[in-house]
């Protein structure tokens, strides 16, 4: 029984890496450029969620959408700002730039706020369902559903929109998209937005789920969502989903086995089998890169 | 209907087009024939939007589209299939095709268009939801101007339809040109296959390391002891 509330736990943990490792996927796919700024979106929508909630006094799901909504312009703006006229330039021009944005942001907020964390307030109430004989927190259940619910809205997305066929057409060929009459540029903005979005939403159920938040809270999950979308293979939507999912259980086994000081060494070990053994990832295409 | 002036094209510092004039007519199949790496291509983007040139001036129904957006180009009624088919590969025929209708507004006419690309290429329909990628060379062509007429084009900007076909397919997909053509598409065929080429263009223009040297109707071009020698030759 220990265990069932274990992977609950695991799962909880994993659909945060997910959300996040989503927006990772998504960027790589569409550009070819790891967001390393994209951990500290992830910040930002816990802090942005914080202040609705504690400030302005609104409910979980008010402060969720402010969030999300506020998330998607900001990725978009820094798409915009830092990302755009890069486009062309070699990839580690991109990468440093991307690195240079993340520490912008997080010590932009620790300019105006200061470093110190913060206590999320109880949005929720807390309570525990029994399921067969496992007590369970209503917050674990109900991140999942909102996690689940998100991810069905962003397949619905991919695959059912206009806007989301273009996605997928700017992924596989950007000229021939062109060529099609889908602008280009704004079609990646909309891949900036949807991933911030669901990044900012993963800051506010982490505000909830572990209740502390500082300005860089973003590092070490960013880095391991980044992982995880290694895991599933980076460009892979299913892929970012079961790698974060994946993540979360095993370091949440890991802990539970007794060796909680390897937690966070479980994910780079996870990287370094998945780079020798499939660098493609689980969902991966075996295909060389175009070039 | 399309009418080009002078236009130089560059990458970086390679002189990709030298001062290329040519003509388009409504109602026409216009072939521009040419060897590898002569700048057909180059042409191609550079009138559906890909790439700008530097200098000179590229009138469509009169109004100057040289450098304009590719979107732009498409929505004025130009539609490029380009080399090597470029059909988004994992996505299915279907989506590929709708994606061909990016921005068409009109669901009905839309439909209507899909069951017509249905009709001209069976075998499409019958794959509608198979991913692309696994298509043969000879569907996949089809799918790309399939796709490109989902847009509803008055000009067809064809790159190379026949490279890499079987000849039985070419001659089929050349076929289906000259349909496309008698149902009121104008068609700007670039071809290596000359004899192909020439066979069913009204007129032809032949460039050469990115200048046009040579143009006249289809049949003069057919019996051009300068064409027959460099590119008939073979055949
Ligand atoms: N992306 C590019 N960058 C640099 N040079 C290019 C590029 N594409 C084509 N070229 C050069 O421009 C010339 C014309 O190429 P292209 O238009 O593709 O010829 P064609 O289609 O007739 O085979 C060639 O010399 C080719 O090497
Ligand atoms: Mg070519």
């Amino acid at each position: 029984m220990e265990w069932i509330q274990q992977l609950v736990n695991g799962i909880s943990l994993g659909s945060i890496y997910a959300l996040i490792a989503l927006g990772y996927t998504m960027v790589y796919g569409i550009i070819k450029l790891i967001n390393f700024a994209h951990g500290d979106v992830f910040m930002l929508g816990a802090f942005i969620g914080f202040y609705a909630i504690a400030r302005w006094d609104i409910g979980f799901f008010p402060a969720l959408i402010i969030s999300m909504v506020l998330c998607a312009i900001i990725g978009v703006i820094i798409e915009r700002v830092a990302y755009k006229r890069l486009r062309n330039a070699t990839r580690i021009a991109a990468l440093i730039t991307a690195i240079g944005v993340s520490l912008l942001i997080e010590y932009t907020v620790i300019f105006f706020r200061g470093a110190s964390p913060e206590a999320y307030p109880e949005v929720l109430p807390k309570t525990y369902i029994d399921i067969f004989g496992v007590s369970i927190s209503s917050i674990s259940i109900l991140i999942l559903a909102v996690t689940v619910v998100l991810m069905i809205l962003l397949q619905f997305i991919v695959h059912k929109t206009k806007i989301g066929k273009a996605m997928r057409a700017v992924s596989l060929d950007p000229d021939a998209a062109r060529l099609m009459g889908i602008n280009v540029d704004n079609t990646i903005s909309a891949t900036f937005a949807i991933g911030s979005a669901l990044a900012g939403a993963a800051g506010v159920i982490f505000g909830v789920y572990y209740t502390r938040i500082e300005p860089l809270m973003g590092v070490l999950p960013g880095l391991k969502a980044f992982i995880a979308a290694v895991f599933g293979g980076i460009g892979s939507i299913p892929g970012a989903m079961v790698g974060g999912l994946s993540l979360g259980v095993v370091e949440t086994v890991v802990s539970a086995l007794g060796f909680s000081l390897w937690r966070d060494a479980a994910a780079f070990v996870i990287l370094i089998l998945i780079l020798i053994l499939k660098p493609s990832g689980i969902f991966g295409k075996n295909t060389r890169e175009k070039v | 209907m399309l009418k080009v002036n002078n236009i130089d094209v560059f990458y970086g510092n390679i002189h990709a087009l030298k001062d290329v004039s040519l003509e388009v007519n409504e109602g026409e199949i216009v072939t521009l024939i040419g060897a590898n790496g002569a700048g057909k291509s180059t042409l191609l983007k550079t009138l559906s939007g890909l790439l700008k040139p530097k200098k000179g001036e590229v009138l469509y129904q009169s109004q100057q589209i040289g450098g304009k957006a590719a979107q732009t180009i498409v929505k004025n009624g130009i539609s490029h299939v380009p080399e090597g088919r470029r059909v988004f590969s994992t996505m299915s025929v279907e989506e590929n095709l709708e994606l061909g209708a990016y921005l068409r507004h009109d669901r009905d006419g839309v439909k209507k268009d899909m069951a017509n690309v249905y009709d001209l290429f069976p075998i499409l329909g019958e794959r509608r939801k198979q991913p692309s990628g696994t298509l043969s060379g000879g569907e996949q062509q089809m799918l790309a101007m399939g796709r490109a007429l989902m847009a509803k084009p008055k000009l067809l900007l064809l790159d190379e339809p026949s490279m890499g076909l079987a000849p039985l397919i070419v001659k089929r997909i050349f076929e289906i040109i000259k349909m496309v053509n008698e149902q009121g598409t104008t068609v700007l065929l670039v071809e290596q296959n000359a004899n192909m080429a020439l066979s069913i263009a009204n007129r032809a223009y032949v460039i050469e390391t990115g200048k046009i040297v040579l143009s006249g109707t289809a049949k003069e071009l057919q019996e051009s002891e300068q064409v027959k020698a460099a590119y008939l030759g073979g055949l």
